[in-house]
């Protein structure tokens, strides 16, 4: 194998491919990245697996010489990454892999390509959608995934497929974030459920927002067997132009915990804040809330008082513009305690220059979605207004 | 040239001094469990009582002085103090009771100083010079020690041991020395006295192990420890213990009395009575332990964030697990999940002697839980799914240990006398009545249920 690639075109495939190699293999073929010259065309195919997640970007290069290799993922990661603005040249010498590079030169041994398993096929297309849009609204949702591996249901990104409409939610039992949106489904009035794991999933979306669409291709459980779920995504890296990324990740196994029911049809009570202000003001009375002890929060008529710490610990208040509206009888005040963490992730992830938090009682979830329904929102009822992010508070008992 | 570290000269910190007063105050409740249920027993005044595991591998927590007379005493087994004093009325604990007069002592204890140290239900050491007494004579120490002795009796009817000294150590063993119902000052300057004629083992940190070590080099009373070097002692003990031992040995002393630190833990432990290997029924149990923890967590307005799992293996190694949660959480489920798999990371093969639950970084506030918020309106099937595998079935049956307090809609309170076969025997009386008669009924009478202690 021998070829000749731009130095900037290479490091970032190699990044990508790269990016999802296990830290600690349980065998160690599986730290390579298989590169495959010429196979296809005058065109590089760089991949990686670990048995969970699959990655393969495509590049243009020169080929002098088909052929492939095996090298250490991440080692050819941080080689690209710091190499001179010159091409690069990899040739295979016996059981080595050279990189040239201006005056540079690595030497590499390579692992045994006969022993690399197969990447999974990617599945058939179930679809399209606009990747800035997915993105977003991938980590919108990705933020209230669990991190606790005993709980591995929650760990995941449900995405519920119903026809032109997609719904991502996710919870860690703490709070909840559901996204609705639309996309170009492949067949009309199809409908499909995933379970993704949440992390893979924003990688992923983050990586793909080159070009203008990314395709997502599925086949769940149902049909390939249980614990044989797959969805895979393909779309183009942040410079574009640089060919097709696709990825493809096992799906999670588990029934998913019925969120719809927690997200209620009304609110007793709602306040409207303007956003980055509010992000301000709660992270600096969190100051005082170490280990992400309560920020309680108190609203009236026109104000919202922020307050933190208790007793002989260090105490911070500030309070800010409001509006506060009760739908049923008038109420002097209302306040609630939030985990200011959970509270931030919300209000960052709701993305919008107000925020409208909605209560029923103190100890009942609160629903913070973007506020101030503007006309033209009405019209794409796809984008931010579908967002709502539950969340559960704090109830004291001192 | 020599190097700082040659130079280094043996380290004497300088020796811990005794106040020169008897100031400090370790007020030590009799027979305290057994106690407590001879006052709120009254047909049980003046008979052995043995409060401990009733099972087969249960041990004694505290038997009356009725009963010691027959050679029963704290953490002999079970088995052992039936066969020496089977007349005993073998009861359950009944910590809520215990506690509640416990409380009392405290809040009692609390009036004399703000520096009251707690060392376990019935027992607490305090430090008289912070409580503004204008006379720490010997003489003024015995009145105030009589006062509270008289204060206790009134409002707990109990008694108490109280003994006074220039130190922890030796107001301990003053309080020790005149058991039951005790009152002795040691005068500061008669520490030396009080101490010489002692075993050894009356020292704090001498266990079977070091006294053994200690009788090999002819060490059997604190006189005999006192009267060694202390290198000697050293070099049978080590350096910290040796010489923390040597201190004490000559009544030097210097802790000081720590007001009551907020309790950093709470947990559950059960010694099995035949070791346990079987993984399912290990976690079905630590799934109960994390109820019972959580039950008392609340009770105590607590959450935790911190859940570990202790074990006890056959060859008595002892291993504790834990695992950190992202906010404090008072849920049951959760730490019975924490618990479970903490539980599962261990090896169990060869059996477990002991299981504990505990949770630690304890917190006023919880963070709610959407999936647990109140399952009336919280989507049950959510629950379901939460719950890979069902929590095994609360006992739906009261359980009728021996003590219980229990309350009949007929016949008003009474305690559990034995139970079995479907049929529960309870004896009516409190506290207040005179002893009082005992009746069966089927375990199924709905007309009787487990009932709160009393309290004042």
């Amino acid at each position: 194998m021998k070829f000749q690639v731009e130095r900037d075109v290479f490091a970032e495939a190699v990044a990508w491919a790269a990016r999802t190699l296990p830290q600690r293999p349980p065998v160690p073929v599986l730290a390579g990245l298989l590169l495959e010259a010429g196979s296809t065309g005058g065109a590089l195919a760089l991949s990686s697996f670990d048995y969970e997640v699959s990655a393969n970007a495509e590049i243009d290069v020169t080929v002098a010489e088909p052929g492939r290799a095996l090298v250490s993922g991440r080692l050819l990661a941080e080689i690209s990454r710091s190499l001179p603005a010159q091409p690069v040249d990899v040739t295979v010498d016996g059981a080595r892999v050279v990189l040239s590079c201006g005056s540079a030169r690595f030497t590499l041994p390579t692992l045994p390509v006969d022993d690399y398993p197969t990447l999974p096929d990617m599945p058939s297309t179930a679809g399209t959608i606009g990747a800035d849009v997915f993105a977003t609204a991938v980590s919108q949702v990705a933020v209230a995934a669990g991190r606790d591996d005993t709980l591995p249901v929650l760990t995941g990104v449900r995405i519920e497929i119903e026809d032109d409409r997609v719904t991502l939610a996710a919870t860690d039992r703490y709070r909840l974030a559901v996204r609705e949106l639309r996309w170009q489904p492949e067949r009309a009035g199809m409908s499909a459920v995933a379970l993704v794991p949440a992390r893979t999933l924003a990688d992923t979306a983050k990586a793909l927002t080159g070009g203008a669409q990314v395709s997502v291709a599925l086949s769940t459980g149902d049909d390939a067997g249980a614990g044989q779920g797959l969805i895979g995504f393909a779309g183009k890296g942040a410079a574009g132009q640089h060919g097709e990324r696709r990825t493809t990740t096992r799906l999670l196994d588990g029934e998913y915990v019925k969120y719809r029911s927690l997200l209620p049809d009304n609110c007793a009570a709602y306040a409207q804040v303007e956003t980055a202000s509010f992000v301000e003001a709660v992270k600096r009375v969190a100051l005082v809330a170490p280990r992400n002890t309560p920020v309680r929060l108190t609203f009236t008529a026109d104000q919202v008082l922020l307050e933190a710490g208790t007793g002989e610990d260090a105490q911070a208040s500030e309070s800010l513009d409001s509006l506060f509206e009760s739908n049923d009888a008038p109420v002097e005040d209302f306040s609630i305690a939030f985990n200011p963490a959970y509270l931030l992730d919300g209000l960052q992830a709701v993305d919008a220059e107000t925020t409208r938090l909605e209560f029923t009682t103190p100890t009942k979830p609160a629903i913070l979605r973007g506020g101030k329904e503007s006309e033209s929102a009405a019209h794409e009822q796809d984008l931010r207004n579908d967002y709502r992010y539950l969340l559960m508070p704090v109830r004291l008992s001192g | 040239m020599t190097t700082p570290a040659a130079r280094r000269a043996p380290q004497s910190a300088p020796l811990p001094r005794p106040r020169g007063e008897a100031s400090i105050l370790h007020a030590d409740l009799d027979a305290f469990y057994a106690a407590v249920e001879q006052r709120d027993k009254p047909s049980l005044r003046g008979k052995p009582v043995i409060v401990g595991g009733t099972g087969g591998r249960g041990v004694v927590a505290t038997a009356s002085y009725e009963a010691r007379e027959f050679g029963v005493h704290s953490a002999m087994s079970a088995v052992e103090a039936r066969a020496r004093c089977p007349k005993a009325a073998f009861l359950s604990p009944r910590f809520d009771a215990y506690q509640a007069t416990s409380r009392v002592i405290m809040d009692l204890l609390r009036e004399l100083s703000p520096l009251v140290e707690p060392l376990s239900l019935d027992e607490a050491y305090v430090d008289l010079a912070a409580g503004g007494h204008p006379d720490l004579s010997d003489d003024g120490v015995r009145a105030i020690a009589a006062a509270l002795k008289e204060r206790v009796r009134e409002r707990t009817g109990l008694t108490v041991s109280v003994g006074a000294g220039s130190s922890k150590l030796i107001a301990k063993i003053a309080s020790d020395l005149d058991k039951p119902n005790g009152l002795l000052v040691i005068g500061a300057g008669d520490e030396d006295d009080a101490l010489r004629g002692l075993p050894v083992t009356r020292l704090p940190g001498v266990g079977p192990a070091t006294s053994a070590r200690l009788r090999a080099i002819g060490v059997n009373l604190i006189g005999d420890l006192a009267a060694l070097p202390e290198a000697d002692v050293v070099a049978a003990l080590g350096r910290t213990h040796g010489r923390g031992l040597w201190l004490l040995a000559h009544g030097l002393d210097d802790r000081a009395v720590v007001a009551e630190r907020e309790s950093k833990s709470v947990s559950v432990e059960d010694t099995f009575e035949h070791d346990i290997a079987d993984l399912n029924r290990l976690s079905a149990i630590a799934d109960a332990m994390a109820r019972r923890v959580v039950d008392r967590m609340r009770r105590a307005r607590l959450s935790g964030r911190t859940v570990s799992v202790k074990v006890r293996l056959p060859d008595f190694t002892t291993l504790t697990r834990s695992a950190t949660l992202p906010a404090p959480t008072d849920d049951a489920r959760t730490v019975a999940r924490l618990a479970r798999q903490l539980l599962g990371d261990v090896d169990v093969s060869a059996g477990l002697r002991l299981l504990g639950v505990g949770v630690s970084g304890l917190s006023d506030w919880t963070q709610g839980d959407l999936f647990a918020a109140d399952t009336d309106d919280a989507a049950p099937e959510a629950e379901a799914a939460l719950e890979a595998e069902p929590a095994t079935a609360a006992p739906t049956r009261p359980s009728y240990p021996p003590g219980r307090d229990v309350h009949h809609d007929e016949f008003g309170h009474g305690w559990v006398q034995g139970a079995g076969s479907g049929w529960v025997t309870v004896r009516f009386e409190t506290r207040d009545t005179p002893p009082g008669k005992v009746r069966s009924f089927r375990v199924t009478d709905s007309r009787l249920q487990p009932a709160p202690p009393v309290t004042d």
